[in-house]
C-alpha cells in the first residue's frame, strides 16, 4: 500500500526513530521523578509533595497536548479542541445524574471521565456530520457544537443543582479545572495519556502524516481516512479530557494550539514539529506551574498559558523556518537578487547592441541603463552600489558604470538563462515571442543549475554544442 | 407549568439579544468566522478586569469600554498573528482568545484584595435574574410598566445593529461574497472586516453581560446557520435568521420551565435550554433540507 510498500525501510526506521524519542521522553520523565525522590532538583522546585504533582502533571499534559496539537493545527482544525472541551459538559452532568440514580455518590472520577470523553466524541462526530451539510464549514459546524452541547450541559447543571443532596457543588470545577489541587490519580491519568500519545503518534506517524498534507490523495490510495481522522480524534479527546478536570477549559485549548504553532515557526518537518511542540507544551508547564508555585497570586492555569504565548511570540518573530524575521530577510535577498540580475541582464543588452556583444569596453551610461527598464534614477543608483560592492562593477561615476570581468560573466550568464528560458516558452509552451519577456521575467531569477542544463538538453538546434554562449534575443529588444 | 408577566419578560430580554446577535452572526458565519464570537466573549475579560480595576465600578461605562475595546483587538490581533506569521486563522484565534482570558484572570487575581469579580459569574450572567433589575418605569394613565435594564440596552443593541447592518449592507454583500470585486470597486475589506468585527464585540459584551456567553455563542452562529441552509440571498438569510433566532428564544425558555415538571423538577437554566432549542432547530432543518435535497436536487446558491 502506497509508500509503505514501496520504502518499507524508510518507515521503519522513521518509526523506530519515532519510538526513540518517546522512550526518551518517557525516560526523562522517570528520570525527573527519581531525581526529585533524591532531592537533586530542590533548588529549581519546592520540596513540597503537591507542588511536584502539579508541575510533573502540567508538564506531561503540556507534552501530550503539544504532540497531539501539530496534527490539529495542521489539519486546520486547531478549535477542535475548544469545541471538544466545551462538549464534554453535558457527558460529566448525565454521568453524575446517572450515577446519584443508581444511588452513588456522583463524584466518582472514573464515571465522570467516561461521560466526559463520550459526549466529547459525540461533538466530535457532530461536527464532521454537519461538515457533510450543504454550506456547512468546519468552523460553523464547530461553532454549533459548542454552543449547543455547553448549553445542554449547563441546562443539565441547572437540574442537577435541584437534586437533593447531591453535593453537585464541585461538579463545576471538574471543567474549569483545578491545577493547584491535582492529585496523585491525575497524575496517573496524565501519564497514561501522555504515553499513549506518544505511541499512538509513533505507530501511526506516517498515516497521520499523511492525512495531515493530503487527505484526498489519502484516500485515493485507500487509506481508512474517515478512522483514522476519528483516531486522530480519538487521542485529541483523551488529551482533553484529562486536561479539562486536571488544570481547566481554557488551559487545554491554549495547549492544544500554542505550542504547536510555535513549532511550526521552527521547522518544516513533521517530526521535529512534533518533539518541538511536544517540548515547548512541557516546558511551559514546567514553568508555568513552577512560577505559580514560587510567586504568590499567579493562577497556574493561566501562568502556563502565558509563558505558552511568550514561547509563540519569540517563535513568531524569531523562528527560523516561518518566523517574520527571517521570511522578511529571505523576502529581501530575493528581492536584491532580482535586483541585481535586471541590472546585469541591461548590461548585457546594452553592450550587445552597441558592439555585437564585443565592446572593447564594457562601459555603459547611465542614460543607457535607465532607457532599459522602468526604473528611477535613485533605485538604479542603489542597485549599482551594491553590484559595486559585490565587485560586480569596478568602477561608478557621474557619467556611467564600468563592469568587471566577474560581472561581464555574471551578466552573460543572467541573459543567457533569460533567453534559454525564453526559447523554451517559444519553442515548448507555444508562447507568442512578443509575449515571453514579461513571463521570462518572472521565473529567470528562480533557475537553478539543474533546470539550465535540462533547458539546454532542450533547445539543442538553437545553441551550438558544448559552448556557454548567449543565444541571441528571440525578439526586438 | 405557569407563565408569569416574569416570563415575558424573560422572553422578551431572550428575543431581543438573540435577534441583535444573530444578525451580524450571519457575516460572521459567511465569512468563516463562526468562532470569533466564542474568542471574543472569552477575551473580554482583561478589558473587564482593567475597566474594573480603574473604577472599581461592576457596572461602569469604562468596564464596558475596555471589554468592546479589547473585543475589537482579539479580531485585531488574530487577523494580524495570521497574516503576518502565515497562521492559521482559526490557530491564531485559539492564541489570542486564550492569551487574553489568562491575562485577565491574572489581574483579576492580582487585584483580588480589592476585588470581588468572580470570572465566572462575568462569562456567565443569568437571564432569570434579569427582569429584577429594573431600569425604567413606564406610566400610562393607570398601569404602570416596569421595564428591565436589559430590555432598554438589548433593545437599543438590536436597533444599533440594523441600523449600522442597513447603511453597510451592500459594502459587507461585497466584501462578503467577493473580496476582489470590493478592491477593484475601491472597497477596503479590512475595514468594513474591522467594523464587523467592532459591532460583534459591542454586540457580545453588551448581551453576555445580561444573559451569558453561552447564548451569545448559540445565537451568533446557530440561527444564521439555519438561515444559511435555506436561504439563497443575503436578505432572506438575515431575515430566516431573524425569525430562527426570535423562535429559539421563545422554545427555549418554555423548554425550560415546561420539560423539567415531567421529570420531576421545578425548571431549569433558560439560556441553555435556548441553546438546545437551537440545536434541535438546526437538526430540524438540516433534516428537512436533506430530505428535500433527496426528493428533488437543489440549485446552486451563491
Amino acid at each position: 500500500m502506497g509508500t509503505g510498500a514501496v520504502l518499507p525501510e524508510m518507515r521503519v526506521r522513521r518509526q523506530t526513530r519515532f519510538a526513540a524519542v518517546g522512550l526518551f521522553l518517557l525516560l526523562t520523565g522517570t528520570g525527573v521523578l527519581i531525581a526529585l525522590e533524591e532531592n537533586l532538583l530542590k533548588v529549581f522546585l519546592l520540596r513540597n509533595y503537591n507542588t511536584r504533582l502539579v508541575v510533573l502533571s502540567t508538564t506531561l499534559l503540556g507534552i501530550s497536548s503539544g504532540m497531539v496539537g501539530s496534527f490539529l493545527l495542521l489539519r486546520r482544525r486547531s478549535l477542535m479542541g475548544d469545541a471538544l472541551s466545551h462538549a464534554t459538559l453535558p457527558g460529566i452532568a448525565l454521568a453524575f445524574m446517572g450515577l446519584v440514580a443508581l444511588g452513588g455518590v456522583g463524584k466518582e472520577l472514573g464515571w465522570l471521565l467516561g461521560g466526559a470523553a463520550l459526549s466529547g466524541l459525540l461533538g466530535v462526530v457532530a461536527v464532521t456530520l454537519i461538515c457533510r451539510l450543504p454550506r456547512m464549514k468546519e468552523d460553523t459546524a464547530m461553532g454549533i457544537v459548542l454552543s449547543v452541547f455547553y448549553g445542554a450541559g449547563v441546562a443539565l447543571l441547572g437540574l442537577i443543582q435541584e437534586m437533593p443532596g447531591a453535593g453537585a457543588a464541585g461538579l463545576e470545577t471538574f471543567i474549569y479545572g483545578k491545577t493547584a489541587s491535582l492529585v496523585g490519580s491525575d497524575f496517573q491519568i496524565l501519564w497514561l495519556i501522555t504515553g499513549g500519545v506518544v505511541l499512538v503518534s509513533a505507530a501511526f506517524y506516517k498515516e497521520f502524516k499523511i492525512l495531515c498534507f493530503d487527505e484526498a490523495f489519502a484516500a485515493s490510495t485507500g487509506w481508512p481516512v474517515r478512522r483514522l481522522d476519528l483516531l486522530l480524534l480519538g487521542l485529541v479527546t483523551a488529551v482533553t479530557v484529562a486536561g479539562l478536570q486536571a488544570v481547566g477549559l481554557i488551559l487545554i485549548i491554549a495547549l492544544l494550539v500554542i505550542p504547536p504553532a510555535a513549532a511550526r515557526m521552527w521547522t518544516s518537518r513533521l517530526y521535529r514539529m512534533l518533539i518541538l511542540s511536544g517540548l515547548i507544551g512541557g516546558m511551559s508547564g514546567w514553568i508555568g506551574a513552577t512560577l505559580s508555585a514560587l510567586l504568590s497570586k499567579l493562577p497556574a492555569g493561566a501562568v502556563i498559558v502565558l509563558v505558552a504565548s511568550g514561547f509563540f511570540l519569540f517563535s513568531l518573530f524569531l523562528g527560523t523556518e516561518r518566523g517574520i524575521l527571517v521570511r522578511l530577510l529571505r523576502h529581501l535577498s530575493l528581492k536584491r537578487r532580482v535586483e541585481r540580475q535586471n541590472l546585469l541582464r541591461a548590461f548585457y543588452e546594452v553592450l550587445e547592441q552597441r558592439a555585437g556583444g564585443r565592446s572593447p569596453e564594457a562601459f555603459v551610461s547611465w542614460q543607457e541603463l535607465l532607457a532599459r527598464r522602468s526604473w528611477s534614477p535613485r533605485l538604479l543608483y542603489r542597485i549599482a552600489r551594491r553590484a559595486l560592492e559585490a565587485e560586480l562593477i569596478e568602477e561608478m561615476d557621474r557619467s556611467g558604470l564600468l563592469l568587471s570581468p566577474e560581472g561581464l560573466a555574471a551578466a552573460a550568464k543572467v541573459t543567457r538563462n533569460h533567453r534559454l528560458w525564453e526559447l523554451y516558452l517559444i519553442e515548448h509552451a507555444d508562447i507568442a515571442p512578443n509575449h515571453v519577456d514579461r513571463d521570462a521575467d518572472f521565473v529567470e531569477h528562480v533557475l537553478g543549475e539543474r533546470l539550465t542544463r535540462h533547458l539546454e538538453q532542450s533547445l539543442p538546434d538553437i545553441l551550438r554544442t558544448g559552448a556557454p554562449a548567449v543565444p541571441g534575443s528571440p525578439h526586438g529588444l | 407549568m405557569s407563565w408569569y408577566a416574569f416570563d415575558s419578560w424573560i422572553v422578551l430580554i431572550g428575543i431581543l439579544s438573540a435577534v441583535s446577535c444573530a444578525l451580524p452572526g450571519c457575516f460572521l458565519v459567511l465569512r468563516r468566522m463562526s468562532m470569533m464570537g466564542d474568542a471574543i466573549s472569552h477575551a473580554v475579560l482583561p478589558g473587564l478586569a482593567i475597566g474594573y480595576l480603574l473604577t472599581g465600578e461592576r457596572t461602569s461605562l469604562v468596564m464596558f469600554g475596555g471589554a468592546v475595546l479589547v473585543g475589537a483587538l482579539t479580531a485585531f490581533f488574530t487577523q494580524w498573528i495570521s497574516q503576518l506569521g502565515k497562521v492559521d486563522r482559526g490557530a491564531s484565534m485559539g492564541i489570542v482568545f486564550t492569551s487574553l482570558f489568562a491575562l485577565g484572570l491574572v489581574l483579576i487575581v492580582r487585584g483580588a484584595d480589592t476585588v470581588d469579580l468572580d470570572p465566572s459569574c462575568v462569562l456567565y450572567g443569568s437571564i432569570e435574574l434579569a427582569p429584577l433589575d429594573v431600569g425604567t418605569v413606564l406610566r400610562m394613565g393607570e398601569t404602570t410598566l416596569e421595564v428591565p435594564r436589559t430590555v432598554m440596552t438589548s433593545g437599543v443593541l438590536l436597533l444599533v445593529n440594523l441600523a449600522v447592518i442597513l447603511a453597510f449592507f451592500k459594502e459587507w454583500k461585497i466584501t462578503s461574497f467577493d473580496p476582489a470585486l470590493a478592491r477593484t470597486l475601491g472597497l477596503s475589506s479590512g475595514v468594513m472586516h474591522y467594523l464587523l468585527m467592532i459591532l460583534v464585540a459591542l454586540t457580545t459584551v453588551t448581551v453576555f453581560e445580561a444573559v451569558g456567553s453561552i447564548l451569545v455563542i448559540a445565537m451568533l452562529i446557530v440561527p444564521p446557520a439555519c438561515a444559511a441552509l435555506l436561504a439563497n440571498r443575503l436578505g432572506s438569510l438575515l431575515l430566516i435568521s431573524a425569525l430562527f433566532a426570535t423562535l429559539t428564544a421563545v422554545l427555549g425558555h418554555v423548554m425550560a420551565i415546561g420539560l423539567p415538571p415531567l421529570i420531576g423538577y421545578t425548571d431549569t437554566s433558560s439560556t441553555g435550554m435556548m441553546a438546545v432549542a437551537a440545536g434541535l432547530l438546526f437538526a430540524v432543518t438540516a433534516l428537512l433540507t436533506r430530505l428535500r435535497g433527496a426528493l428533488k436536487p437543489r440549485p446552486a446558491g451563491p
